[in-house]
């Protein structure tokens, strides 16, 4: 083991492993919601993520181009990106939730059900998007954007907007102003959507739903409505961290959405399935460790590590680690 | 008539549950369906909010029908159920349950609905005291009386109440039918759940009483609470 890269490197390693864990957060909220309205794992909540990256990486090669720009106009690309990405996300997910599960809840379908057509809907967003160079072409795009979407089973990279800075020393580590904008901006983000929650009648309606549907339903919430603006949510949330990811990582591919799935639902549950906070919690702390152990055993270890802490928590706290639900978080 | 169920039949899975069940809510009355456990009382107050889907039979509210509209419009139009049991929403606090019932109105910074919230606290004084306690951490019986008040807060015509007595002390029981008394005299309609059938005959103007899915006796509350067959099945012999 390694102990004088870790030690020689914490302070990166650290803020490095916040910024992922604060992208892990940001994606865990979607699975997390959609478990405590419907007790369903949205497993095609990782295309959802998926699509988001693509939004900002089209929106950047779009507006950009191959140019350089101002940083007035480089930050309005970011925002477009930003709200390209929420959009797209917001999108895939609702007709998720339209396609893929409403018909069969309404049915009254068993859950397993429901988790077997999440999976088949993620493979089929996911192939989608492998073959958008041959859907490109059938739709016959103009060279320009074509041009963007071509390759499809390749990484693709974001051109760099913005100089990354360097912004101020933690120990020997520059912290840049990447790491403050996706740390600071995941969790901007995690406390709107938990006041939201919390406060708003909508999101009062929410939780009732996640408590008790019928009787939340006798109240007089419309529990279709419920259920979308929580997939609406969650796709909101996953768009903000597809283009934090883009700004952070710079390149996406097809399948990118599956280990960041994987990863970000091993948060939600570290964190406690059901809760906000759990979400966040489990996201900042499987980041860190991720990057702790891969410098103690070596990089090919990273996801080992990850899934080995979940296992261990998991033994300890079966409900994760701050294990309350959605529905009894209290105001 | 406010209320109107005509040959309502209803089925889980392959099962009837209540079969063929006729009755009508005058406005500004006291109506009560009694009967044993199993009987399908529950069932018939689901299906009236709306939870269970009816297979024969037609529902109507103010001469509209309502058989097919989901849940949470029939709220809109003004009726307003409390669930059986601890049907309060644990994870949050009084205020917040209390506010989940008025969750269809549009004027909850006004007058009016400080004057409601101000008269569910008058008929619970216990709630007032407790405001900001989580609903899952109080007793079954100020859960209950949270219910109720909950279902208040949607200000609506018609309340239906399931078994508001159950699970409650002695001392209780007396209190929270006195109440319903009250909440009937200030102007709301009452559908009463019971299977305390003493309590419920003596303060009931019509009465109903189901046996397996059916409506086998119908009268004013007093007849049946007078009537020697009812008394010897439900009243154990006397009131």
């Amino acid at each position: 083991m390694n102990f004088d890269f870790l030690f020689n490197n914490f302070a990166e390693l650290t803020v490095t492993g916040l910024a992922f864990g604060a992208i892990y957060a940001l994606i865990a909220l979607g699975y997390t919601m959609v478990y405590g309205v419907l007790q369903l794992i949205n497993f095609a909540h990782s295309e959802v993520f998926m699509y988001g990256t693509f939004a900002a990486l089209w929106t950047t090669m779009l507006l950009v181009g191959d140019t350089d720009v101002s940083t007035l106009r480089g930050i309005g690309v970011l925002l477009c990106s930003l709200v390209a990405a929420m959009a797209m996300s917001a999108t895939i997910a609702l007709l998720l939730e339209r396609f893929a599960y409403r018909p069969l809840l309404k049915r009254n379908a068993p859950r397993l059900i429901a988790l077997i057509s999440a999976i088949g809907a993620s493979f089929v967003l996911a192939e989608l998007m492998g073959l958008r160079d041959r859907v490109a072409a059938w739709f016959g795009l103009d060279d320009n954007l074509s041009e963007y979407v071509s390759g499809a089973r390749i990484n693709r990279s974001m051109p760099s907007v913005l100089e990354n800075k360097q912004l101020f020393p933690i120990g020997d580590y520059q912290v840049t102003s990447v790491d403050v904008l996706v740390i600071v901006s995941a969790i901007a983000m995690m406390v709107a959507l938990d006041q939201f929650v919390r406060r708003s009648k909508m999101g009062r309606g929410i939780r009732a739903t996640a408590q008790d549907p019928e009787t939340a339903a006798l109240m007089g919430v419309n529990a279709t409505r419920a259920v979308q603006m929580t997939f609406l949510l969650g796709g909101l949330m996953a768009g903000a961290a597809a283009f934090l990811y883009m700004l952070k990582i710079e390149t996406t591919k097809f399948d990118v959405g599956f280990l960041l799935g994987v990863k970000a639902f091993t948060a939600a549950v570290l964190g406690g399935i059901g809760n906000l906070r759990g979400a966040l919690v489990g996201g900042l702390i499987l980041g860190v460790a991720e990057n702790w152990g891969s410098a103690l055993f070596g990089s090919e270890w990273r996801d080992v590590v990850a899934f080995v802490l979940l296992v261990v928590i998991l033994l300890f706290r079966p409900t994760g680690i701050l294990g309350e639900s959605l529905g009894k978080a209290r105001a | 008539m406010l209320l109107e169920v005509e040959g309502l039949c209803v089925n889980y899975g392959h099962i009837e549950a209540i079969r063929d069940i006729t009755f009508g809510v005058e406005e500004g009355s006291i109506t009560t369906l009694i009967g044993a456990n199993g009987a399908g009382k529950t069932t018939t107050l689901k299906t009236i909010s709306g939870l269970r889907k009816v297979r024969e039979g037609r529902i109507l509210f103010e001469g509209k029908d309502i058989t097919h509209l989901p849940p949470y419009e029939r709220v809109l139009l003004g009726l307003s159920q409390s669930p059986e049991g601890r049907g309060c929403f644990p994870g949050m606090t009084v205020r917040e349950n209390l506010d989940m019932g008025a969750y269809v109105r549009k004027d909850a910074r006004s007058k009016a609905y400080a004057q409601d919230l101000e008269r569910v606290f008058h008929l619970f004084p216990r709630l007032e005291e407790r405001v900001s306690q989580t609903a899952g951490t109080m007793s079954g019986g100020e859960q209950q009386m949270l219910a109720i008040g909950r279902a208040l807060m949607a200000k609506p015509r018609l309340i239906l109440l399931d078994e508001p007595s159950m699970g409650l002390a002695p001392k209780f029981i007396q209190q929270i039918f006195s109440i319903i008394g009250e909440i009937n005299e200030q102007g709301t309609t009452v559908l009463l759940v019971e299977q305390n059938a003493a309590q419920a005959l003596k303060r009931a103007d019509t009465a109903h009483i189901l046996e397996t899915g059916e409506i086998v006796r119908s009268g004013t509350g007093a007849e049946l609470a007078g009537d020697d067959s009812v008394r010897a099945a439900y009243l154990g012999g006397d009131v």
